[in-house]
């Protein structure tokens, strides 16, 4: 198996925050890789590092074999970044964007102009080409950005948060997009906050905290170290939560926890998603015989909170290193 | 559901287009120093066109400051204002176009805000191509700014001895050192954090530097320490130099020392912006 990405105790420290606190990724070649974890973690200073755009401090990262230090100019020459830092010129148009980019990478002036108008043709933006991208909408500006990635076809792909801020329908031509690139043979490196993104395109994830992976594996390794999904119920009478409580933890063998709203009970399930789904329906059959009058019920998929309590005992905390 | 019609909610990712435009063809050759830095040279010159209010700080800003200097000293320092304006105008030129090029080092620090930098960066070309680009584009800025001074110094009756050629000359001349003077701003563009602190550092550097030389005053009044200063000062040989260059007198030490300072100016500061670049 041919590695895409390669570091080992890779380091990066901003003053006395060590961002990056010895990170050892193994990505192979034309997979996508999800990196999760909440803002701060680390997840966009490791994707600068493998980018070229950071010095490491201490370790090392290779990208197809090619080290990020001592032979910037041949990364360079097979990745490509895209993300909130590193973004097109909100002056330009579409086009003027893509032409730029595509002289810089070598085209001559008709081919640049032939390459940024099929690039905009299949991402949806012909009609956009001749429009400032401070005009563009969220989606349209992801797809832009995207657009700009892959003028030359890249090896490895950094998508930095591709999706943070996007409405669901944008949010799902992105991963439909990602799905493309990668079917094509493009190694793709993702990051991002939310574990059904992780989930939905990812073969392996890494979950970072503090700088550091605390987790690693497929996506149904993950899930089930934390359990597959909980069960939340909001009853209509406080009265029956000890009942409630009772009948949930026998049905679904799991910790039930009752939250701070004298209605609500939480449990989670572990086992696969059918299981989930099998064993939440004979729990919610057993409340109904027992006459626990339900207001309100879901089943979810574990949260990154959840996700985060189950594997650092803390949650996901909104720290932004400066 | 609503009744806006966005594009983006007609857009589905077509497969086949898509792999197409994935699939294509074999890679061009790495462009070559030169060519990627025009290549960034015609981005400065697509921001003028879609934005061409920036071109408010080459045309009135020069057009006050010369009319300002003109009438605020002229009767004072030499009796007229023809009379002035022979010795004031190319010192008004020098000092309208260096304090500009700080606006070299606003534009690096907008675009690493911004995050176009971050893109620049991880493109193979020439390392300095994109610096080298923005002050290319920039030197159009001061060839106008240059333009519109002398014309407005042509119509207040400033009437160059050096022809048509001393005055190219001396633009010429303003223009190589301006380019080698911006790097002072694209390395306080990488440095500082803030827009308005590359703009507070360019202000403590420019004044001093613009004013305590030969543009306004002839040194001779000045104390001594004060001479001292303005002699070493690269404003005031660049100053001596276009002035005798529109004079016609071409005073060859003048625009020695000039050319000397620029490929200093140059060195030392290209070399800083550049490691900044490749560090940040």
């Amino acid at each position: 198996m041919e590695l895409a990405i390669e570091t080992s105790a890779l380091v990066k420290v901003f003053g006395t925050t060590r961002a990056v606190d010895g990170i050892d990724l193994a990505v192979p070649a034309g997979t996508v890789y999800g990196v999760l974890g909440p803002n701060g973690a680390g997840k966009t200073t490791a994707v600068r590092v493998l980018a070229t755009l950071a010095r490491p401090d201490g370790g090392e990262a290779r990208v197809f074999g090619h080290d990020v230090v001592r032979e910037a100019d041949a990364v360079r020459a097979r990745v490509s970044l895209t993300g909130q830092y590193a973004s097109i010129d909100e002056d330009l148009t579409g086009m003027e964007n893509l032409v730029l980019l595509a002289r810089l990478l070598g085209h001559r002036k008709a081919g640049a102009r032939e390459r940024a108008a099929r690039l905009l043709d299949a991402f949806g933006l012909s009609d956009a080409a001749g429009r400032q991208v401070k005009q563009y909408s969220g989606g349209m500006r992801r797809r832009i950005d995207i657009a700009a990635s892959i003028i030359r076809t890249p090896d490895v792909v950094f998508l930095d948060e591709p999706t943070t801020g996007l409405d669901p329908r944008s949010r799902n031509q992105v991963w439909e997009i990602v799905r493309i690139i990668v079917a094509q043979g493009t190694t793709v490196l993702l990051t991002t906050q939310y574990l059904d993104e992780a989930d939905h395109l990812a073969s392996r994830i890494a979950v970072i905290d503090h700088g550091k992976v605390i987790a690693e594996g497929t996506p149904g390794e993950l899930k089930s170290s934390v359990g597959s999904g909980s069960v939340h119920l909001r009853l209509r009478d406080t009265a029956q939560r000890p009942a409630a409580e009772r009948i949930l933890a026998r049905t679904l063998g799991a910790a039930v926890q009752s939250g701070a709203d004298p209605l609500t009970v939480t449990a989670r399930i572990s086992g696969s998603d059918l299981v989930a789904a099998e064993q939440a329906s004979r729990a919610l059959a057993e409340l109904a015989h027992a006459g626990v009058t339900v207001d309100d019920f879901s089943l979810g998929q574990p949260s990154l909170d959840e996700v985060f309590l189950a594997l650092t005992d803390h949650p996901a905390t909104e720290e932004v290193p400066a | 559901m609503s009744t806006a019609t966005e594009q983006s909610t007609v857009y589905r990712p077509a497969e086949a287009s898509l792999n197409a435009v994935l699939a294509a063809g074999e890679q061009p050759p790495r462009p070559g120093a030169l060519s990627a830095s025009l290549t960034f040279g015609w981005r400065a010159m697509l921001k003028i066109k879609h934005v061409p209010e920036q071109l408010f700080d080459v045309t009135a800003f020069p057009i006050i400051m010369t009319l300002m200097f003109t009438y605020l000293f002229g009767g004072a320092l030499a009796g007229s204002v023809t009379e002035y304006l022979q010795f004031l105008l190319p010192g008004v030129l020098v000092t309208s176009v260096v304090m500009i090029t700080m606006y070299t080092g606003v534009g690096v620090n907008i675009d690493i805000e911004k995050g176009v930098f971050d893109r620049i960066r991880t493109l193979p070309v020439w390392r300095p191509a994109a610096l080298v680009g923005m002050i290319l584009g920039d030197m159009f800025r001061y060839t106008i700014a240059s333009a519109v001074i002398l014309v407005l110094g042509l119509i207040l009756g400033f009437r160059p001895g050096g022809g048509v050629a001393g005055v190219l000359a001396g633009i010429a001349l303003l223009v190589v050192f301006s380019f080698a003077f911006s790097w002072v701003w694209t390395m306080f563009g990488l440095l500082l954090r803030t827009e308005k602190s590359v703009m507070g550092v360019s202000m403590l550097v420019l004044f001093p530097l613009t004013f305590l030389s030969n543009v306004f005053v002839d040194p001779a009044t000045m104390p001594g320490w004060l001479q001292a200063f303005v002699e070493v000062n690269p404003i005031t040989h660049l100053v001596g130099g276009v002035r005798s260059l529109m004079a016609g007198t071409w005073d060859a030490g003048e625009i020695m020392w000039t050319l000397i300072a620029s490929a200093a100016l140059l060195a030392v500061f290209g070399t800083l912006t550049m490691r900044l670049y490749n560090r940040k």
